[in-house]
């Protein structure tokens, strides 16, 4: 039924607020079990191990809208170790590693859900108020230098994937941060990861106003690199 | 007049809308992914980094840190006991009391007290 309205929606080139409604029908139907769409964020250890997926109850202030509807038809992994990572992964001969297995791949959709979701996605934006607090300035750095900072200074590689095979498992891949998210939101969330998940794994380690900005010109420039476009 | 004993007694009691973990479900969340599920440095983060996480069932190595130096790197992180910039600082993510707690599980780990084993 809610594909059926969606064509109809395509056909008739209805206007954002219908498009919307019909992939909140289907948020609701198929995503909820495993997304919070509703906030808030877990507030406990117990309901943070319970999440089986990133919460969307913010996406509007996260994701880039064009990727969410590339990536709903066809979705990769983007957190190595997946949701909630503990859970994911089992001792190995070196190291703990991450056990394949208990990761299931994300449903992919249909074109036209894939933009009535991505659409209904963006209209959920309670942390605005964050949001505005973040003025990306124009500029760049180098690849070398951003990397610098980001593996050597700051240490974010411990958690975080630069490459493919190159960094940690627990966080979600950098490389393709830059199209995944938005500017603001990647400073925001450096600058207080709790202010946006109380009870998440990633720690905040008061990177400075200059630091941040590096990061987000890295991670922009790191999205851009061909090899890492997989 | 009951008003202003309510009144005091919120004033007396500190700010804290989230309960209090224990220090056993806090390793697993937030150290597990470096120091490792079994405590011992092997943790699925590791391959990459420069230097290598402590083992804390490691007795000789963890009973050569006090429980101020414990408390410190975990609330403050590796730079603030001129150690690597790898172990962050948790002093947003846990609240004092936990931190406290921590260094006391991680003496239940290592089997061991500072200035001996």
């Amino acid at each position: 039924m809610n594909r059926l309205l969606v064509a109809l929606g395509m056909m008739l080139g209805m206007t954002q607020p219908v498009w919307a409604d019909a992939g909140m029908d289907i948020l609701k139907g198929q995503c909820s079990s495993c997304h919070n769409l509703t906030g808030p964020a877990p507030q406990t250890l117990k309901e943070l191990w319970a999440r089986k997926g990133p919460d969307l109850f913010y996406a509007g202030n996260k994701y880039r809208k064009e990727w969410l509807v590339q990536w709903l038809q066809n979705p990769t992994q983007i957190r190595p170790a997946g949701e909630f990572y503990e859970d994911h992964i089992k001792p190995g001969p070196k190291r703990d590693v991450v056990d394949p297995s208990t990761l299931k791949p994300h449903v992919a959709l249909s074109a036209s859900d894939a933009q009535a979701v991505a659409d209904a996605l963006m209209t959920l934006k309670p942390k605005s108020d964050l949001i505005a607090k973040e003025k990306i300035e124009e500029g760049t750095v180098s690849l070398s230098m951003g990397e610098m900072a980001f593996d050597k200074f700051l240490g974010c590689m411990a958690c975080h994937r630069i490459e493919p095979d190159y960094g940690g498992l627990s966080g979600p891949e950098m490389y393709t941060a830059g199209k995944r998210l938005q500017p603001e939101y990647i400073a925001s969330y450096i600058r207080s990861p709790q202010a946006w998940d109380p009870k998440i794994w990633m720690p905040n380690k008061h990177v400075s106003d200059g630091n941040i900005q590096k990061l987000v010109h890295y991670l922009e420039a790191l999205s851009k690199e061909d090899n890492h476009a997989k | 007049m009951r008003n202003k004993l309510l009144l005091a007694l919120l004033v007396a009691i500190p700010i804290s809308t989230v309960a209090k973990e224990s220090a056993k479900d806090n390793y697993r969340t937030y150290c597990v992914q470096c120091h490792g599920m079994a405590g011992n440095g092997k943790g699925v983060n590791i391959r990459d980094m420069s230097v290598q996480p402590r083992d804390h069932t490691d007795a000789k190595a963890m009973s050569t840190r006090s429980d101020d130096t414990l408390f410190k790197v975990i609330k403050e992180g590796g730079l603030s006991i001129d150690k690597s910039v790898l172990m962050p600082p948790w002093g947003d993510t846990l609240s004092d009391d936990e931190i406290r707690d921590m260094a006391q599980y991680l003496r239940t780990l290592c089997k061991c007290k500072y200035g001996g084993s």
